[in-house]
């Protein structure tokens, strides 16, 4: 894969196609001042077409979001051009402000300032649970 | 400090010292009298659930204590007004105590988290209602004399009934229990509930449509009603709501020793007739309930 166009930073690679944007706004990319590009429907051979984000700048990225929302990526952390090190991404046990509760009777729906944690109560089934109310996401 | 905001805070032996507590206290009322002189309960019920707030207030008042608190008649001003973390950080400084209902599902959560004082959850919305659920234990070990060898019969609204999830959850940890959910289809226990509790603790169960299939098998009958508030429609609500009438008749299969509790207010599920069978304990229940709020009362200020 071309990561010329990175010197040091994350290639977030295999990302499903059509999630590249929803893991750009989650992790708020657009508030970053370096080089960031998604690349969109590139071909991939394990998933046919996959989306592509590549930031340059070795910014404290939040893995655990792209681990929720994206668990098959894979985060290249590039140094001096090079590919240094290959990121595996485990299911994260709570995740912070990424989704959002819809349960009508949850605390979360009126309460002031209260973040938004889900927490993976089946690791089988990848089943996250409000830790509020405990609906499931999903 | 502790909390008290789902049943599972508890372990079973902090559960059955509370019901030894709780039968001392009936045995020797005097003794408990004073316990809590000079203290506090806040009662704030966001909701109201008149039962509820006065068997705390009682529970409160025979131990020596004072209490103080407020109901809302109308729910949705929770929505309009102070945040529940605003409110419970000013009310620790007014109680030792609190026992709080809220409508929206985990606000006593948020409660605890910002609170100087232990909580107590006494209901919030389809969530958790830990002191039914002790309510319930005491009363079965009341009646039978162990929380252990017994074939639990669940009746009604399955799905949506937290009383009853919160009771299968406690009642699983003890020795050689059985369950037999009767509900209609539509109101079946959700899977959820089979695979992390029951199946969990290789609880045997059976699921059935009606009353009459296992009945001369349970040592307890556990009735709910079918609530309205659940419901998205009113055909379904009213089509589902008297699915289940327990009648003197039904009963004649059952055993002899047989314990029917029910959460109450009951709607049509159990005929009045049954009120006196003596095997009818509902209104028994809601005695027990006032004895276990006072030994969780006393646990929680670590009063010996
Ligand atoms: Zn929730």
């Amino acid at each position: 894969m071309n990561i010329d166009s990175i010197k040091n930073g994350f290639v977030i690679d295999h990302i499903d196609s059509g999630k590249g944007m929803i893991i750009y706004e989650k992790l708020e990319l657009n508030k970053l001042d370096c080089q960031v590009a998604i690349i969109t429907n590139a071909k991939s051979k394990k998933k046919g077409k996959k989306d592509i984000i590549k930031i340059d700048k070795k910014i404290d990225l939040n893995i655990d979001t792209i681990a929720f929302i994206n668990p098959d990526a894979t985060i290249n952390v590039v140094e001096d051009d090079k590919i240094v090190e290959k990121k595996k991404l485990t299911l994260p046990e709570t995740i912070v402000n990424v989704a959002t509760c819809k349960n009508p009777r949850c605390i979360t729906s009126i309460e002031r300032d209260l973040d938004q944690v889900f927490i993976l109560t089946d690791k089988e089934k990848n089943i996250y649970r409000c830790k509020y109310c405990e609906s499931s996401l999903k | 400090m502790k909390h008290l905001i789902d049943i599972k805070d508890l372990s079973v032996d902090e559960i059955d010292e509370m019901i030894k507590v709780a039968k001392d206290i009936i045995n020797h009322p005097e003794k408990y009298s004073h316990k809590c002189d000079n203290k506090i309960l806040a009662t704030l019920f966001f909701e109201p659930s008149t039962r509820t707030r006065l068997s705390f207030e009682s529970a409160m008042m025979r131990l020596g204590g004072k209490v103080l608190g407020f109901s809302e008649a109308n729910s949705s001003s929770v929505s309009k007004g102070e945040s529940v973390s605003d409110t419970i950080r000013v009310v620790g400084y007014y109680s030792d105590i609190i026992a709080m209902r809220h409508p929206k599902e985990g606000a006593p959560y948020v409660a605890s988290s910002n609170s100087i004082v232990p909580i107590i959850n006494a209901g919030d919305g389809g969530h958790n209602h830990p002191t039914q659920t002790l309510t319930d234990l005491m009363t079965i070990s009341s009646e039978k004399g162990h929380l252990d060898d017994l074939t639990i019969g669940v009746c009604g609204d399955l799905k949506f009934g937290r009383t009853v999830h919160s009771l299968i959850n406690a009642m699983s940890r003890y020795k050689n229990i059985k369950f037999v959910l009767i509900s209609p289809d539509e109101l079946k226990l959700p899977d959820y509930v089979k695979s992390n509790v029951l199946d969990k603790c290789k609880i045997k169960y059976y699921e059935t449509n009606t009353i009459e299939e296992y009945l001369p098998k349970l040592d307890i009958l556990y009735m709910t009603r079918v609530q309205k508030e659940r419901f998205f429609n009113e055909e379904d609500y009213k089509r589902l709501k008297d699915y289940y009438i327990l009648t003197k008749d039904k009963l004649k299969i059952a055993k002899k020793d047989l314990c029917i509790m029910h959460p109450l207010p009951r709607v049509n599920e159990i005929a009045t007739e049954v009120d006196s069978d003596p095997r009818a304990k509902y209104f028994e229940q809601a005695n027990y309930g006032r004895f276990i709020r006072m030994a969780l009362i006393l646990k929680m200020l670590n009063i010996k």
